[in-house]
């Protein structure tokens, strides 16, 4: 209730009377108050509907995925397809076992090289370098994280293989150590920016503690630093890992696309992704042979989804600690 | 972490922890010398990649090769249809994913109450993000080539690509919504606005830094996308220029690069390619560094 008195100037309007109108002179069909809280209602249900939306999209990914690569088992039998070394697709064999193999292994000779080399980076970025310098790189590397991976690949067919050939003296340089290096150039922007933020993170006064007590710099990285920022380092490293798992172009471009077992670096061979993309747009949509590489994507895409939810463990150990 | 103790005039010899120092001081240098040297070789090692592409191509750009037609069998091909076909296949997904993907990250930052369905659904984004990128290719044979028996198509591939891109938009607009300052907010409320009228007015525009470097990047890694087109798009273009057909072949760029390095015929494919190359780098870096250095100067100045 207002202490102020109204001063009454010959007509008295109800405060009903009042809205009307206020509504007939701006000529709406309804007032500004039901009009804005519409447009609140129906932006908020755009909203959630998108965001459902989204979640829809990985839902029919999976769904579609799983249903049309479950058909393989219908003529080839599940330890046919994950443990043989047969890929013949002309004679109805389907063994995935050495693209299986070909993954793993890639992807972990691309984190053996790559790991070490993104964390010295990160430590030069963000311990050593001065100031200059690093608001020059960091732009840099992350420049290059969106330079595409056919151009990657290119490089890796054009200029580092005639150079790995060169090098061991080999015939063949295609194989899986020219995929992991070229893969190790693609990831390591990745994993040292994220790696070096982590590090930045990490609070001064840790620093200053570990100075403190008369260590020397590299026993603060190694033993203190690293320690601090343990969780960002793993989560760049599996996010590096997931990149590595699903890349297509640069490594079709390198790996040399035989069905072979990887047993050696310079020895042609194939990954999931790899066979996936060289051989499905030759293949009838209804054949056993397409199944088979709906199957290999829908591995990829389980081992993806796994390495997620470690993530997601990851950090929640993280933010608790 | 126990070393000797520092003093002024430390006596080497006698000293308790000397050897042990001298071994600190000594793997001390080494570590800094190896990260050094690793660093900076890295560093030049990456300089010298893109300044190679570059090099290699740009001087030998010309207009017939930009909008000249690629050809399967003689010499002289040029880029025209494929280079337009990457910008129309990148437009008509951005124009799909950023409203979309804008409007589920102002879901999660605005209105989202902090319940097991939004965990849920913060999963399947980091899920969606995290699926490789030929998945999306294989989703949009199913859905394209074979559910709705479009081919290859311009339009499926711009569609499998948006799939793409939605999560990584939507995380970057969830994250700059939030990093805006709560106080802002509450001011936009005192003053009586709405939701929306807030989140228009004041969120937006605020994180609008934030969400336009996200697009930059979703822009850049789209027009180089090759494995999605490829199984959606086809390695092959309708061949003539302005070619606004959705329904046609939509080769881009980069599956041309590929396709011109491994697959084709033509006798200077490599030229093609290192060309080729150079324009999709040039284009890419363009991206990123065109809409980010104004956004630089500004945050510089706003210091």
């Amino acid at each position: 209730m207002s202490m102020m008195e109204v001063p009454n100037l010959g007509t008295v309007y109800s405060g009903e009377e009042l809205g009307r109108s206020l509504e007939g002179s701006s000529g709406k069909a309804f007032s500004r108050r039901a009009r804005l809280s519409f447009y609140n209602r129906t932006f908020k249900i755009v909203c959630i509907a998108s965001a459902v939306f989204v979640c829809l999209i990985l839902f029919s990914i999976l769904l579609l995925m799983g249903r049309t690569g479950i058909l393989t088992f219908e003529t080839v039998s599940l330890k046919t397809f994950f443990f043989s070394t047969e890929w013949v697709p002309e004679n109805e064999q389907y063994g995935a076992f050495i693209f299986i193999f070909g993954t793993i292994a890639l992807t972990l000779l691309t984190m053996v090289i790559s790991v070490p080399l993104s964390l010295i980076i990160a430590i030069f970025l963000s311990e050593m370098t001065p100031a200059w310098l690093k608001n020059a790189l960091r732009p840099v590397l992350d420049l290059l994280v969106g330079i595409p991976s056919v151009v990657y690949g290119f490089l890796g067919m054009t200029v580092l293989i005639p150079m790995l050939r060169s090098v061991t003296g080999t015939t063949l340089g295609d194989g899986i150590l020219a995929a992991a290096i070229v893969l190790t150039i693609m990831v390591l922007p990745t994993i040292s920016r994220i790696t070096d933020d982590s590090i930045v993170a990490v609070p001064k006064k840790f620093r200053d503690a570990s100075y403190a007590l008369g260590s020397t710099r590299f026993q603060t990285v190694v033993r203190v630093v690293i320690p601090a920022a343990k969780s960002g380092i793993m989560y760049a490293v599996i996010l590096g890992m997931a990149r590595a798992l699903g890349e297509t172009m640069a490594v079709v471009m390198v790996i040399g696309n035989t069905p072979q077992l990887a047993d050696a670096l310079f020895k042609p061979t194939s990954v999931l992704t790899s066979n996936i993309v060289m051989q499905i747009p030759n293949v009838p949509f209804d054949s056993a042979w397409n199944y088979a590489l709906y199957m290999m994507g829908f591995i990829l895409l389980v081992i993806s989804l796994i390495m997620i939810v470690v993530v997601r463990a990851i950090q929640g150990r993280g933010v608790k600690s | 972490m126990s070393t000797g103790k520092p003093s002024a005039n430390a006596i080497s010899g006698s000293h308790p922890f000397a050897a042990r120092r001298s071994m600190n001081q000594l793997t001390n240098k080494l570590f800094t010398g190896i990260v050094w040297l690793i660093g900076i070789c890295t560093i030049l090692f990456i300089i010298a990649l893109l300044y190679t592409i570059l090099q290699k191509g740009l001087p030998q750009l010309d207009w017939g090769f930009l909008y000249g037609e690629p050809s399967e069998i003689e010499e002289g091909g040029g880029i025209g249809p494929v280079l337009f076909n990457s910008f129309y296949v990148l437009f008509i997904s951005l124009i799909i994913s950023i409203p979309l993907g804008m409007a589920s990250g102002i879901y999660l930052a605005e209105f989202a109450p902090a319940n097991k369905f939004i965990a849920f659904i913060r999963i399947c984004v980091e899920g969606l993000a995290s699926v490789p990128s030929i998945i999306f290719g294989l989703f949009g044979i199913v859905l394209f080539v074979e559910s709705l028996d479009l081919g290859l198509t311009v339009i499926g591939a711009a569609i499998s690509l948006a799939f793409l891109n939605l999560p990584v938009l939507t995380r970057v607009t969830e994250e700059a919504i939030r990093s805006v300052p709560q106080e802002m907010k509450q001011a936009s409320f005192a003053l009586g606005s709405t939701h929306l009228q807030t989140i228009r007015r004041v969120l937006i525009p605020v994180a609008l830094n934030g969400i336009i470097t996200g697009i930059c990047l979703v822009a850049g890694r789209a027009f180089g996308e090759s494995a999605v087109i490829i199984l959606t798009g086809g390695v092959t273009s309708s061949g003539v220029m302005w070619d606004f057909n959705p329904l046609d072949p939509g080769a881009t760029l980069a599956v041309h690069l590929w396709y011109v390095q491994s697959e084709a015929i033509v006798p200077d494919a490599r030229l093609i390619a290192e060309k080729s190359a150079a324009v999709l780098v040039f284009i890419v870096l363009m991206i990123n560094i065109v809409f980010r250095v104004p956004m630089w100067l500004n945050a510089r100045k706003m210091r």
